[in-house]
């Protein structure tokens, strides 16, 4: 078994349009570890979010390998990929992505749900979570009544009650303000102690700084992937 | 399936939008309620019918004669004639198809004025010669007494049977009319039974309530009328078409009366069967017709469902795509609208199939009543509109169907969503 939760080899993408073809990503290999804290940053039309999509198990890819725990992930059907997405990704979008009319603990009982357990236990579950986020308070209000951070909040304790191997985070800190961002950030970080894994895709300095590795993407190819060495003397300082 | 989570999305659905709800589950609501209102009509309708001739024999036909208007053998056209006992006789030899065959005799020329006379009482009443058979085509039950029988035939007995509204005129309220005796048309006549026609909207010549029948040959020898058969009814034996055998009966009767085989208007009949299988044929067609705008209504109302749920996917779109990411399987998307859909219908479906047997119920109230305060004899042609309870479950059946087809494509639709579609940022 090796230490790399998430290993993508020579992988391509590219979306059929009518007569055109977009080559999006055009051979990435990456290899992450374990417990890392990884970056991906680029502009807009780098081929990010698609990468983020495959590695999600939200979109197939065309050519190359992608491993997932040690599993190859291939083309499978919807069923199995739920159950793969239930099981070892946790999403943390830029839009938060709540339910609307479930409060605030029915949300982060959802993956649980999908997983039939019983709302009694999920519940009890979610409460965890949420005192965890300090959430607890919180837990019978809609999204529509929160802020932003707490909404974000809310949205990683969702991610992390199915105990994913791997958090998927697309833009986490895109619509909330810097000091926010940076409570978010700092959770993030406190997830990541416990050994899970993280990927943030974003396009601020400040966020990917905070990062343990940062991977430049441009026009579908890994531009540069090196590790971030103010990453160690700020997680000193955080300690 | 009974988990909270799903019920939470369903309810969420239709109270964002009540309006839209309503007015969705509407269409389904007015297709069960026109049906069953529509098939409880018919079933009322039949059952008014029907109900005034069940017990007829179907299998039966009347036979009469009418002016001749064909010149024959030397007689002139417009000739008059009648049929005669000896006629009967024939009949039963010649026509073996023939099973019942009970010749009748109107009184038309006794039955004028206050013809019936007990002590103070008097009544105008028809007066009939039936014959014992008779009770086999046109069923009666006794209020009081017997009907007519071999015996009062035979002996010429001077007996009769009354109906409803004779006692009623004749007789105090609850008295036993039996043994009792009325001057009919200048004759004495010992009531023997007070008769119940099973069969009130057929009558012939007279409300059969103001009959006064009496034995067949008691009343050709009482009041002077030889051997005269004014009509007969006959019925056919099993497997013999009623039709096929009053063309052999008219067929004897007219080389016996020489009469021009081929005129058709010398003798009158009618024919209990054709009618009786119109009849089925009329209520076959009002039924199909109501299932067929039912059903239309019905679907009308399914396309309406189906149409609202897409729209609720498309609103929709964004919450699947996000349950899809955290791992919620196709089937359980596919449920949910499926649950919606279903859920929708039924209930829809529930408060028209209950408002409709409401309708139905108020309706029969109303009947009843009004038949209780309701002193004319004419019958009714409305009767038990209603369901039944396989009428009922088949609706029901229908209406689970129509949800689930309806949120078929609704569904397909849902889980043809791309997550990545859904979360991209607006």
């Amino acid at each position: 078994m090796s230490n790399s939760i998430i290993r993508v080899e020579a992988l391509h993408k590219s979306y059929v349009n009518g007569s055109n073809s977009l080559h999006v990503l055009k051979g990435i290999d990456m290899d992450i570890q374990r417990g890392e804290m990884v970056s991906i940053m680029g502009s807009s039309g780098s081929g990010k979010s698609t990468l983020l999509n495959i590695l999600g198990i939200l979109d197939n890819y065309d050519a190359g390998s992608y491993h997932l725990d040690d599993i190859h992930i291939t083309k499978m059907n919807e069923t199995k990929a739920a159950q793969y997405r239930n099981k070892y990704i946790g999403f943390v979008f830029q839009s938060f992505n709540l339910i609307s009319f479930k409060n605030a603990m029915e949300n982060v009982a959802l993956p649980l749900y999908y997983q039939k357990v019983s709302r009694k236990k999920r519940n009890n579950v979610a409460m965890e979570y949420l005192e965890r986020m300090g959430l607890r308070e919180w837990a019978h209000h809609l999204p529509s009544e929160l802020s932003g951070g707490q909404k974000q909040r809310i949205a990683i304790a969702r991610a992390l009650i199915s105990k994913p191997k791997v958090i998927l985070a697309d833009e986490p800190t895109g619509a909330l303000d810097s000091q926010t961002s940076m409570e978010v950030m700092e959770i993030l970080k406190e997830v990541n102690q416990t050994g899970i894994a993280i990927i943030i895709v974003t396009h601020e300095n400040d966020i990917a700084n905070q990062t343990q590795r940062i991977i430049r993407l441009r026009d579908g190819v890994i531009e540069s992937n090196h590790i971030n060495h103010s990453f160690k003397l700020e997680s000193v300082e955080v300690n | 399936m009974f988990d909270k989570d799903r019920w939470q999305e369903i309810f969420n659905a239709i109270k964002q939008n009540k309006l839209r709800s309503v007015l969705t589950a509407f269409g389904v609501f007015w297709g069960i309620f026109m049906l069953v209102t529509m098939t409880g009509a018919g079933n009322g309708l039949m059952n008014g019918i029907t109900d005034g001739f069940k017990d007829f024999a179907s299998n039966s036909a009347f036979v009469w004669a009418n002016n001749t208007t064909k010149p024959y053998k030397g007689f002139r056209q417009g000739r008059q004639w009648n049929f005669t006992n000896d006629d009967m006789a024939s009949i039963r030899r010649e026509v073996p198809e023939v099973d019942v065959l009970a010749p009748k005799l109107q009184g038309w020329n006794i039955s004028n004025g206050e013809n019936v006379i007990r002590g103070l009482k008097t009544g105008s009443f028809r007066v009939n010669g039936e014959m014992p058979e008779y009770n086999l085509i046109d069923p009666n039950e006794m209020v009081y007494g017997r009907y007519i029988n071999d015996m009062d035939i035979h002996h010429r007995r001077k007996v009769c049977v009354i109906g409803e509204r004779v006692y009623e005129v004749m007789f105090d309220k609850d008295e036993d009319p039996v043994g009792e005796y009325m001057k009919v048309s200048g004759v004495w006549f010992q009531v023997i039974g007070v008769a119940r026609s099973k069969n009130p909207n057929i009558n012939i010549g007279a409300d059969k309530k103001e009959v006064v029948s009496l034995p067949f040959t008691t009343m050709q020898q009482t009041f002077n009328y030889g051997n005269d058969v004014h009509f007969f009814g006959f019925t056919a034996r099993k497997g013999a078409s009623v039709s096929e055998t009053a063309e052999k009966v008219t067929q004897v009767l007219k080389s016996k009366h020489s009469i021009d085989p081929e005129d058709l208007e010398a003798t009158g009949h009618f024919n209990v069967e054709e009618q009786v299988k119109m009849l089925n044929y009329m209520f076959l067609g009002i039924n199909a017709l109501i299932w067929i705008v039912g059903i239309g209504t019905l679907i009308a109302g399914a396309v309406g469902i189906s149409n609202i749920m897409l729209v609720i996917v498309r609103e929709r779109t964004k919450e699947i795509g996000i349950q899809r990411a955290i791992g919620a399987r196709p089937w359980t998307i596919v449920s949910q609208i499926l649950t919606e859909s279903v859920f929708l219908t039924t209930i829809a479906g529930f408060l028209g199939l209950a408002l409709g047997t409401l309708v139905l119920h108020a309706a029969d109230m109303a009947i009843i009543a009004a038949q209780a305060a309701k002193t004319s004899e004419e019958g009714t042609f409305f009767k038990s509109p209603e369901i039944g309870l396989p009428m009922a479950l088949i609706a029901l059946a229908v209406l689970v169907i129509t949800g689930l087809i309806a949120g078929l494509i609704p569904a397909q639709k849902a889980i043809r969503i791309k997550p990545i579609e859904a979360l991209r940022h607006e």
